[in-house]
């Protein structure tokens, strides 16, 4: 298990190693930080100086591998590719390009709270309400009930997320004035604004997930063990929840493990909607305000998140089915 | 002489159009490629949505010829000197010249003839808050508020009127090919079949489709008519045509939809097929590319992608002589970013079933030959992976479009001078918080992209289901069946 466990981690690491290579070249040999300087200025007022004095400001004006100018190891540290790549690694962000903005490391820690608050929620009831809703159909599968269901989900999984957003906006928060439209607040109130969010959320996902997660267990339920176990006498539902949810909850949790990461980074959209504070609203206003520092860090950081939350729905798979064994 | 312009994606698109006939073409001389096509077609569902598809497709491809106008010669001009607008068109804006070019001067409600916002307007010497009559719209009323619900109605029936003689025609014009297609209909005299057709007792859901086209065709012709005297969907708050607007993006969805699908295929295939095939090192490096690319979130490294590609084309302005001709980079450039970001999936897919198929006997016979890898690879794998590269486009044409949507309003999507779902609802949102409310904008864009992207899916569903033979089995049925209970009806009816 621990020997397991450290390969997978040491392989995350290669593969976390790639993603900061990636990141690299595409911020910093495909275009230059003079390019970037070009654009953050912008207009026509962009002279030598100004370009100069943006780099100086940002640290962007240290060479790109190797520094001549220094003594000893600050010949390797004091570069770009020191500061910006490989302090990545001991989760040191650095500062944001633009100016109002400060350092990268600190906004993180307080805004990945409140992400937490909203996407938590969102990720374990989605797991719920797809579970029962694929198992309400597959218990009345071949009825008129799992017909209409599979053409319910197909219709709303055509609908893109913003069309809820927008719709359940305008029903709930102004026609029938049951929540706040938009804002957040600490604490408890903190509810009050997170509930249409996390509801929208749940819908916008329920048509795609409650219909993979059905053909997940239509799979299972062909196989022998299920007639094995209605030949001795099971009730359906019995059958259903006991044997076929738990087999069929390995490829439930594959599918739902890729959305771990986004419990930690938050939606893009939805916090941007609501107007919450969490990291997805802020990788959004970074991209709006085109700083490159902060989309570099969630890169990496979506990326770090990405491959932890593998290992976990790896070490899930062990708890849910005991054959599997790590090894 | 007007200078026709062939934009990046245009070029696409016609390639993209070419390569589906070409393709027809083939599935019409393999017997059970044909199998499988007429397979997709037997759902009703995956009928009508054809149907639906084929009609946005039409309004595409008329949207992708693009053409600058000549301007008129100016005094001290040289003989033989031509210049062009800078306002790239197409045939699209041509047809549609009275909703492209009809801009009034803000918001107006769908068919409306008078503003939706007041302006202070002198009347007898007082100064009163009205709603102006607009430019255009119902422009040509003597007394609007008399004549407007007449001539509404009379512009509607007689819209309405040409789509159902449109559909008739369509109907006329469609039974001899579905003639040739259908076992129940050829070959039995022309009444009967169409009776047959009427009555949907045939191989092929023919009625289905044809009353998804006749639909089609009233709604477009109500559009038409209406269209004729007024904005059939209002105005947005710049005064342009709402209608018009949905109608373009439904090119710039097509556009995402298709050419990011196909950017990924290149990847996707060539490296599957070379990681299953070769194994070993090779295996463990694509293993290791694609395991990288798929562990970035997909929305972060599109945008940290577009923001560089932005810079690009800052740096490069050379590149594009016109703002349609820099929108036009731009989304091809968006495309390329989805393809290569988005080739994960498939690759992990056709990897392992190349792994399958290395170790058939028919392979393994190939290698016994001394048959070379590359010619393997070539003429034994490829062909038999072909129907989950097939399915996976499909499926991926829907999702890009949803994909779009969100990319535009996050600030990384297609520019924002281009018509596309992406920006309608972005703009939707400001107006349905407004006092009255602005609805038809967010509307139009809902309706428009909710039909584009269900048929899409539909589509998806009927080829997934004829291609893939385990996803037949997770099919809802009621009863019988469908095909159950069309192979009853034709063999029970005699003829």
């Amino acid at each position: 298990m621990l020997r397991y466990l450290l390969r997978r981690l040491a392989y995350g690491f290669t593969i976390l190693l790639g993603v900061n290579l990636l990141t690299f070249v595409l911020f910093f040999q495909v275009n230059t930080p003079d390019d970037m300087a070009r654009l953050n200025i912008g207009g026509k007022r962009v002279t030598p100086e100004l370009i100069a004095k943006w780099k100086v400001e940002r640290g962007y004006d240290k060479p790109m591998y190797w520094n001549e100018a220094r003594e000893g190891s600050d010949k390797l540290t004091q570069t770009i590719f020191w500061e910006r790549s490989v302090s990545l690694f001991a989760l040191d962000f650095g500062r944001a390009d633009s100016e109002s903005a400060g350092d990268i490391g600190a906004e993180v820690a307080k805004r990945m709270a409140v992400s937490l608050q909203l996407a938590l929620p969102v990720f374990l009831l989605q797991l719920i309400a797809s579970t029962v809703f694929a198992l309400v159909l597959v218990f009345f599968r071949g009825t008129r009930i799992d017909f209409w269901g599979v053409v319910l989900c197909v219709v709303m999984l055509s609908i893109s997320a913003l069309f809820y957003i927008v719709i359940g906006q305008y029903l709930f928060a102004r026609v029938l004035k049951l929540v706040p439209v938009s804002g957040y607040a600490g604490g408890l109130t903190a509810a009050k604004f997170l509930i249409l969010p996390v509801l929208l959320s749940l819908l916008s996902r329920l048509g795609t997930e409650a219909r993979l997660y059905r053909a997940m267990m239509l799979e299972e339920i062909g196989k022998d063990y299920v007639r094995t176990a209605r030949a001795k006498g099971l009730s359906e539902a019995i059958v259903l929840g006991r044997h076929v949810l738990r087999n069929a909850l390995i490829p439930i949790l594959t599918s739902a493990g890729g959305y771990l990461p986004y419990v930690f980074l938050g939606s893009l959209v939805f916090e941007s909607f609501f107007a919450i504070p969490g990291l997805g609203s802020y990788v959004i206003d970074a991209i709006s305000g085109q700083d490159f520092a902060i989309v570099r860090t969630m890169v990496f950081l979506g990326s770090l998140l990405y491959i932890l939350s593998y290992i976990l729905v790896d070490l899930a798979y062990s708890w849910v089915d005991p054959r599997v064994r790590l090894a | 002489m007007p200078k026709f312009v062939v934009l990046w994606t245009d070029a696409v698109l016609w390639g993209a159009w070419a390569a589906t006939l070409a393709y027809a073409w083939h599935v019409r001389r393999q017997p059970h490629l044909s199998a499988s096509w007429r397979k997709v077609w037997r759902d009703g569902a995956a009928m009508s949505a054809t149907v639906v598809l084929a009609f946005f497709m039409v309004v595409t491809l008329l949207d992708s010829v693009h053409f600058r106008r000549a301007l008129p010669p100016t005094a001290g001009q040289a003989a033989g000197q031509v210049f062009h607008a800078t306002r790239t068109e197409s045939v699209l804006d041509v047809l549609l010249a009275g909703q492209a070019n009809q801009q009034e001067a803000t918001y107006s409600r769908p068919l409306s003839y008078q503003g939706f916002t007041r302006v202070s307007e002198e009347v007898g010497g007082e100064v009163r808050r009205v709603h102006p009559r607009l430019q255009y719209g119902g422009a040509h009323l003597q007394d609007p508020e008399r004549q407007w619900l007449g001539d509404l109605a009379w512009r509607g029936g007689l819209g309405l009127a040409a789509g159902a003689l449109a559909g008739g025609l369509l109907l006329l014009a469609g039974l001899p090919l579905a003639r040739r297609q259908d076992a129940a209909l050829s070959g039995v005299p022309t009444a009967l079949a169409l009776r047959r057709l009427l009555a949907d007792r045939c191989e092929l859901p023919w009625r289905a489709g044809w009353i998804t086209a006749l639909l089609l065709c009233l709604l477009a012709g109500l559009a038409v008519g209406l269209g004729s005297g007024y904005h059939v969907l209002g105005t947005d708050n710049l005064g342009n045509d709402v209608f018009y607007q949905a109608l373009k993006s439904v090119r710039t969805a097509f556009v995402i939809g298709t050419m990011a699908s196909v950017a990924t295929l290149p990847f996707a295939i060539a490296l599957g097929i070379l990681a299953g095939w070769y194994r070993g090192w090779v295996d463990e490096v694509i293993q290791y590319l694609y395991t990288v690319l798929s562990s970035v979130p997909n929305v972060l490294l599109i945008a940290a992608c577009v923001l560089m590609v932005q810079v690009f084309l800052d740096k490069h302005p050379e590149l594009f002589e016109t703002g349609a001709e820099r929108a036009d980079l731009k989304i091809f450039m968006l495309c390329l970013i989805l393809g290569l970001t988005g080739w994960a999936g498939l690759c992990r897919l056709l990897r392992g079933e190349t792994l399958k198929l290395r170790e058939l006997d028919y392979v393994q016979a190939a290698t016994a030959f001394g048959v070379g890898s590359l010619r393997i690879m070539h003429r034994h794998i490829l062909p038999n992976v072909v129907h989950l590269v097939l399915i996976n486009t499909v499926l991926d044409f829907s999702a890009l479009i949803l994909y779009e949507a969100v990319l535009s309003y996050v600030g990384v999507g297609v520019d924002p001078s281009m018509n596309s779902f992406g920006g309608m609802i972005n703009m939707g949102r400001d107006e349905m918080s407004r006092d009255p409310l602005v609805w038809w904008s967010f509307s139009a864009a809902f309706v428009f992209m909710v039909a584009l992207v269900l048929a899409a899916n539909l589509f998806a569903d009927g080829v997934r289901d004829a291609f893939d033979p385990r996803a037949r089995n997770l099919r809802p049925r009621l009863g019988l069946g469908r095909a159950g209970q069309r192979r009853a009806g034709v063999t029970g009816e005699s003829a």
